[in-house]
């Protein structure tokens, strides 16, 4: 498994698969993808890089203990369900704006932000049972 | 084609309860994997089958084109496999972990905590 | 794509009336105690502070679930439907005055809790997340009392089982693991056979939304394919609630955990499943708890007696406790049996005192057990003379929990009795009593054993026993262990001498249960 060209192409092929897990996150509104499912991407992108270059490597490289990660996410969701409070309308009530940027317009939503929450908490949950696992593995 | 897959879900009630019925931990957590994706089954019947085109309403437009299936059901089962995974993952790492510990995967062994002897009620008053 | 995005009136697709803030009140507990979870978790190298930022959130949660019984108790049943999405299509929170009184109730049972772990809860076990999952907990079942919708409330199951699951290996050991294999099972597939009762109601009325459910069913009138559903209902639900011949499970698990954890657990999680009992037979599909009511009333009646004779046959004090939860379950399930509106009124009542005592009776063994390290009711003995206080507070939480006067227990029992008598059940009259008569042999002999003897099973009657020659001094008991023990056992005095309160807002409950129609204006905003 562990192979010369297996630990040479994970690290390039983890950084394509996060790169490509936002991008799934951030379709996510209007066309299929979303958060749960970006995060799922994300997880298995580290779960590559750990089993090529070892569990140690994987927690260097997120910086942050994935349980934070999680929790951190769960607080970014939690907050994007309040700002309807100043409006006068009920929960998660989604609140949109237009951010102009360099040419084009961004639509800044809660939502959005929801959904970033959730990739958050999937990414922390799921990879630190994967690392945990692996951990045992070894 | 409801019909169909009514029985496909009975079918697989059954074979999940058949496993459920066993002494061997590992048959059981079969038994629950079967189950959680009989009930998703029965969930997406529930909600009729069509062969009509995923709910997914074009850009500009409020409302779909044509008739698309029921998105609900999808969701629904969504939600619910995202659960029972997770729950037969935490199920695996805790069978195995009750085999490590206790030795055994046959229930009517794992008596740990049961009382060891048939203690008498303390009687009297 | 903003930018050629169509104006579209929204209006007709929104729910466009201002949300007044009281409202927010609904969702304030989940909100809250997820942000708590959330910090518990960042502040988990800290086991010092944790505890102090999960009293805090509690205390929280507590003063707004005292503000939202307030909220109900004057302005009738409180609905906010998420995102505003017209219902039945969003998803709605609905707070009826049984889910807000029983959303207070486990709020002040988990801060009881919360306090009590700071001294009994080690700091390794703290790193494994006990405040964590203690705050999840209290999310799941907040959220499952106050939600509206038939599909979330499972959602809200899952949450709460799945942090139960995680408190009840907290320890990791033998008996743990043993005690959780069957714990989780059965539970999970409690969980699995309401998700399938879901399924088919869906397929047979379309909806998701309680109120709307309630419409529907009520236009079906009780043909078969509801019968059948309330059945599979009341299946799944009592197997939550361990009643009498899905019992089992309890028993062999809720001894396991560490004490404080059994304390959550028996205070919230069986009354979780009578509540949805209480939602899905009672206001859902009354023609379905009409048809099962005689099988309710047995089940009902064999649970009460398998619990008090369970108790009866235990020596080991937390598995006598274990049979006093299900004595509990037995007696609230009988109130649903009968059915009118005193029964109803009283099955709520006794769910709300047993949320109190069952934590408290966990508490105090807990308490008994750190003064005299055993849970054998062959050698305990004594402990009155080590905490005549401790005697105090386990005599009135013993008998409090046998249902006599004048603890908050009598009052349930009564108006349990009194509604059966109306409706012409002398059967199930005679099960509570007798329930109760056997559960008072055995907490009686309990306290007797425990606190009055003098020492343990071979002392001679007037005797002090000496102590065991090197066994440890008993070990001061801390603050935190006398305030969540005298606050709660307070509470239960204080609604059984002044129980008025109580009962206006049980009775209120039963009324609105049994008549679905201010729930239903309340979803619907009165158009339907």
């Amino acid at each position: 498994m562990n192979t010369l060209i297996f630990r040479t192409v994970a690290p390039y092929l983890s950084a394509l698969m996060l790169l490509f897990s936002v991008f799934v996150l951030l379709r996510g509104h209007n066309e299929p993808g979303g958060g749960f499912i970006g995060g799922l991407i994300a997880v298995s992108a580290f779960a590559i890089y750990g089993i090529a270059c070892g569990v140690s490597a994987v927690r260097r490289a997120m910086k942050y203990h994935p349980m934070s990660i999680a929790a951190s996410g769960l607080l970014l969701a939690v907050l994007s369900v309040m700002p309807s409070i100043f409006l006068g309308q009920s929960a998660m009530t989604s609140q949109w704006l237009a951010v102009p940027f360099l040419g084009t317009v961004i639509d800044l939503s809660t939502p959005l932000f929801f959904d970033i929450g959730v990739y958050l908490v999937v990414v922390g949950a799921i990879s630190s049972i994967a690392l945990s696992l692996e951990e045992r593995a070894d | 084609m409801e019909t169909l897959f009514s029985m496909l879900v009975g079918i697989l009630f059954a074979g999940s309860i058949y496993l459920l019925l066993s002494r061997k931990l590992v048959r059981i957590l079969l038994g629950i994997a079967i189950l959680g994706n009989a009930v998703n089954l029965l969930i997406f019947t529930a909600g009729r089958l069509t062969r009509d085109v995923p709910p997914i309403i074009p850009v500009n437009n409020y409302l779909p084109l044509e008739a698309t299936a029921n998105p609900l059901p999808q969701a629904l089962v969504l939600t619910a496999i995202v659960i029972s995974f997770s729950f037969l993952a935490f199920f695996l790492v805790l069978g195995y972990r009750a085999y490590q510990e206790l030795g055994t995967d046959d229930l009517l062994e794992m008596r740990v905590a049961e009382p060891k002897e048939h203690y008498e009620p303390p009687l009297g008053y | 794509m903003a930018a050629t995005k169509p104006a579209i009136d929204m209006t007709a697709a929104m729910v466009t009336e201002a949300v007044p803030l009281a409202d927010w009140l609904l969702v304030a507990p989940i909100l809250l105690t997820m942000t708590g979870g959330a910090l518990a978790i960042i502040f988990r190298k800290k086991p010092a502070t944790q505890p102090w930022i999960a009293i805090a959130v509690i205390s929280l949660v507590v003063f707004s679930n005292i503000a939202l019984l307030n909220h109900v108790l004057t302005n009738g049943v409180v609905t906010m439907v998420m995102g505003s999405w017209p219902p039945p299509f969003g998803i709605a929170f609905t707070a009826d005055p049984l889910g807000a009184l029983l959303a207070l109730m486990a709020s002040i049972a988990t801060l009881c809790v919360a306090v009590f772990a700071m001294d009994s809860i080690a700091t390794n076990e703290r790193r494994y997340g006990f405040y964590p999952f203690l705050l999840m907990l209290l999310c799941g079942v907040t959220g499952a009392f106050l939600t509206g919708d038939i599909f979330n409330l499972y959602v809200w199951f899952e949450v709460l089982l799945i942090s139960s699951f995680g408190m009840q290996i907290l320890g990791n050991e033998k008996v743990q693991i043993d005690g959780a294999v069957k714990y989780a099972v059965l539970n999970l597939i409690a969980t699995t056979l309401f998700l399938a009762a879901t399924g088919l109601l869906y397929g047979l009325v379309g909806t998701l939304n309680m109120a709307d459910i309630a419409i529907k069913v009520q236009a079906l009138d009780g043909s078969g394919p509801v019968l059948g559903l309330a059945a599979l209902y009341f299946l799944a639900f009592a197997m939550k609630a361990a009643a009498f011949p899905v019992n089992f499970w309890l028993p062999a698990s809720y001894h396991t955990p560490r004490l404080v954890v059994a304390a959550i657990f028996a205070g919230l999680l069986s009354k979780v499943g009578v509540y949805a009992l209480l939602r899905v037979m009672v206001l859902l599909m009354p023609e379905g708890r009409d048809w099962l009511s005689s099988l309710i009333g047995l089940v009902a009646i064999a649970t009460m007696l398998t619990g008090s004779l369970g108790a009866l046959a235990q020596t080991d004090i937390r598995r006598l406790m274990g049979y006093l939860v299900i004595a509990g379950i037995g007696a609230m399930l009988a109130g649903i049996a009968v059915g009118n509106e005193a029964a109803i009124s009283g099955a709520i009542f006794y769910a709300m005192h047993s949320v109190l005592i069952m934590t408290a009776l966990y508490l105090l063994v807990a308490f008994m057990f750190q003064i005299s390290s055993t849970f054998s009711l062959r050698e305990i003995g004594g402990l009155y003379v080590r905490s005549p206080m401790g005697a105090a507070i386990g005599l009135v939480l013993l008998l409090g929990v046998a249902g006599l006067p004048p603890f908050s227990g009598f009052w349930a029992k009564l108006l349990l009795v009194a509604g059966a008598l109306e409706a012409g059940r002398g059967w199930v009259v005679a099960g509570l009593l007798v329930s109760g008569l056997l559960s008072t042999l055995a907490v009686g002999r309990l306290w007797i054993f425990a606190f009055w003897r003098g020492g343990n099973e071979h002392t001679v009657d007037g005797i002090q026993a000496l102590p065991i020659a090197g066994s440890a001094e008993p070990k001061e008991i801390s603050l935190t262990i006398w305030l969540p023990l005298v606050a709660l056992t307070g509470l239960i005095v204080l609604i059984g001498v002044f129980p008025e309160g109580m009962m206006s807002v049980s009775d209120y409950g039963a009324k609105t249960l049994l008549d679905p129609s201010t729930y239903i204006a309340s979803v619907f905003g009165g158009t339907q």
